[in-house]
């Protein structure tokens, strides 16, 4: 019988699935929804020092075939009510509960870091890969490997928990940012958010994002997260959270054959709606049993030879 | 879902429709019509969409499968920017969007408050449109005074048992639409055929308020909640409410009796744009 329980940076997971950052978690009880679901864990929509209220306008467009563009702006209560929601919704759960953390400068990101540290999360993910935020803070740190290694010591320098860095697949090299963050001290890599993309309405000749562009998820991100997560897991020793366009079974250990020890899941709530975590769990154990895997921890990395 | 199901049902992308007609209801309240076939069913919102000013959910106050209504009040950038309008004008619409009213009941009550009154209405034609008795349902509409009544002419043609109330007595019954919801209650039950449903659209506090009435007489109930929206397709999380985490914009807005005695926030507090509580003022 296939066994889902696995275990990543300290993390007991019933399932590798984890709900991914930014869909649905602005609040706790959406934590506790995807957990209730069947994620192993679940990451909170990003922080930052003041809450944000986020781009205004069309904000996500679904497209194509099981894909879709978001350019949400980093909404969120702010570091204090953030705190509060974490440490509310985890009296209510025994599963994990990841924070997740945004700024626009490397002293921020410290000072997030020691201040959501009290609401002492299993996880710090730290998001240095917002594609939507440009004008505000300009190009990403996770687009160039000293930026991301800076962020990293100084998040590792405020706090004990274990951080994992959200890396970007708008950048040219993402496996040398890999690396850098690692030697930086990180505990784990989260492979990969959004792609940067844009929609075009031809009948109006106008972007349909009101930022103009924004981050690719599901099937789309699929194949370029997979890359991500193989040439990562190459260079790195760290752990890797695998995410993007996870939305079967097969999509999950694919990313775990790429190198992931535990796979987020965000678009495929929009696609197969808030029971995607169940489904994808009976597809996984499915699988597990036709390839004859008893466990997730036999399949990480399976795919380099 | 399947995959295969999900695939099947494919995307959908904002339209662009122009303003076939505008009413004006009251003052800044308006309802824009587009010939258009939604497919709505009452209860469902609309996004609106405006170049540069943003998108965001409206309730359809009409549907008649040829043409549907919205009708919006000027609150903010968005909707003030829609009293503008001119007929002609071009509008993103996405939708219908969310769960709509479930259509149960054979004797009901619609309490509707300000511009809530649309679904209200909404509710009551299509119902007749399937063959319901209009005497069978009540449509009990309230507003601070007379100029803001909503859709009283529209309810007194569709033969409906019509109930008004002002705060300021200038029209119909003077005080709280909760008090004439008490007392058709209470005609109903006394001339033995009591009222099995409840719809109300309206203010939060007045669907707290109608919810507790419900309870109280043991009728069933279905409440449209307001919540902010941000992406209205259930995947921000914006609008997701306490303590399970109920997405207003895909798991309602429509709820019924038992989901809004679980909903914790239900007339304590709802939340802003950055997710932070905003507490209601009673009294």
């Amino acid at each position: 019988m296939a066994d889902l329980s696995t275990s990543i940076c300290g993390m007991k997971l019933r399932s590798p699935l984890i709900l991914a950052s930014g869909i649905t978690d602005t609040t706790g009880a959406s934590l506790l929804r995807a957990i209730r679901n069947g994620a192993g864990a679940a990451i909170i929509k990003s922080v930052s020092v003041e809450p944000r209220e986020g781009h205004k306008g069309h904000v996500v467009q679904e497209f194509d075939d099981l894909s879709m563009i978001n350019a949400m702006g980093l909404p969120n209560q702010g570091i204090k009510h953030a705190i509060d929601e974490l440490i509310e919704a985890q009296k209510r759960t025994d599963a994990p509960l990841i924070a997740n953390i945004y700024a626009g400068t490397v002293e921020d990101f410290g000072l997030l870091a020691r201040e959501i540290s009290k609401a002492k999360p299993a996880m710090i993910e730290v998001n240095i890969s917002c594609p939507n935020v440009h004008d505000e803070f300009g190009t990403p740190f996770s687009a160039l490997p000293e930026a991301a290694a800076k962020v990293t010591k100084e998040v590792k320098k405020n706090t004990s928990i274990p951080i994992s860095i959200k890396l970007s697949p708008n950048t040219i090299a993402i496996s040398q940012v890999a690396k850098a963050v690692e030697k930086a001290g990180a505990d784990c890599i989260t492979c990969i958010n959004t792609l940067a993309g844009m929609l075009i309405d031809i009948d109006t000749a106008v972007p349909i994002l009101s930022n103009l562009s924004g981050g690719i998820s599901g099937k789309a991100l699929k194949p370029v997260a997979v890359k991500a997560v193989y040439d990562c897991h190459e260079v790195v020793k760290i752990p890797i959270i695998g995410t993007g366009g996870v939305l079967t079974g097969r999509d999950a250990i694919e990313h775990i054959m790429a190198g992931a020890g535990a796979v987020g899941v965000g678009t495929a709530l929009f696609y197969r709606g808030q029971e995607a975590f169940s489904l994808i769990n009976a597809e996984m154990k499915e699988e597990m049993k036709r390839l004859g895997y008893k466990s997730i921890k036999e399949m990480i990395g399976l795919a380099h030879h | 879902m399947t995959l295969q199901k999900a695939m099947e049902m494919g995307v959908a992308t904002p339209v662009k429709l122009p303003i076939a007609k505008i009413v004006d209801e009251a003052k800044d309240i308006k309802t824009f019509f587009f010939t258009h076939l939604l497919k709505s069913e009452p209860g469902q919102f609309i996004m609106v969409i405006l170049p540069k000013l943003g998108m965001r959910p409206m309730s359809i106050s009409s549907d008649n499968g040829a043409e549907f209504g919205t009708t919006i009040c000027g609150v903010g950038p968005l909707s003030n920017a829609m009293m503008e309008k001119k007929p002609g004008d071009i509008i993103g619409i996405r939708g219908p969007l969310g769960k709509p009213f479930s259509g149960r009941g054979n004797h009901v009550v619609l309490v509707g408050g300000g511009y809530g009154s649309g679904p209200m209405a909404f509710w009551a034609e299509r119902a007749i449109a399937r063959g319901m008795d209009s005497k069978k349902i009540h449509y009990i509409v309230g507003a601070r005074t007379k100029e803001l009544l909503l859709f009283e002419e529209r309810m007194r043609r569709a033969k409906v048992n019509l109930h008004i109330a002002t705060n300021d007595g200038s029209h119909g019954y003077k005080g709280f639409n909760i008090d004439l919801l008490r007392q058709v209650i209470e005609e109903a039950k006394h001339s033995g055929n009591p009222l099995d449903m409840i719809y109300t659209c309206g203010p939060e506090l007045m669907e707290k308020a109608v919810f507790d009435v419900a309870v109280e007489t043991g009728t069933d109930c279905e409440i449209s909640m307001e919540r902010y929206m941000k992406c209205g397709i259930g995947i921000c999380g914006s609008c997701a409410v306490d303590p399970d985490g109920l997405l207003i914009c895909v798991d309602g807005p429509c709820v019924n009796k038992e989901t809004a005695a679980k909903i914790t926030e239900f007339g304590a507090y709802h939340r802003d744009a950055s997710g932070q509580k905003v507490y209601y003022k009673k009294g």
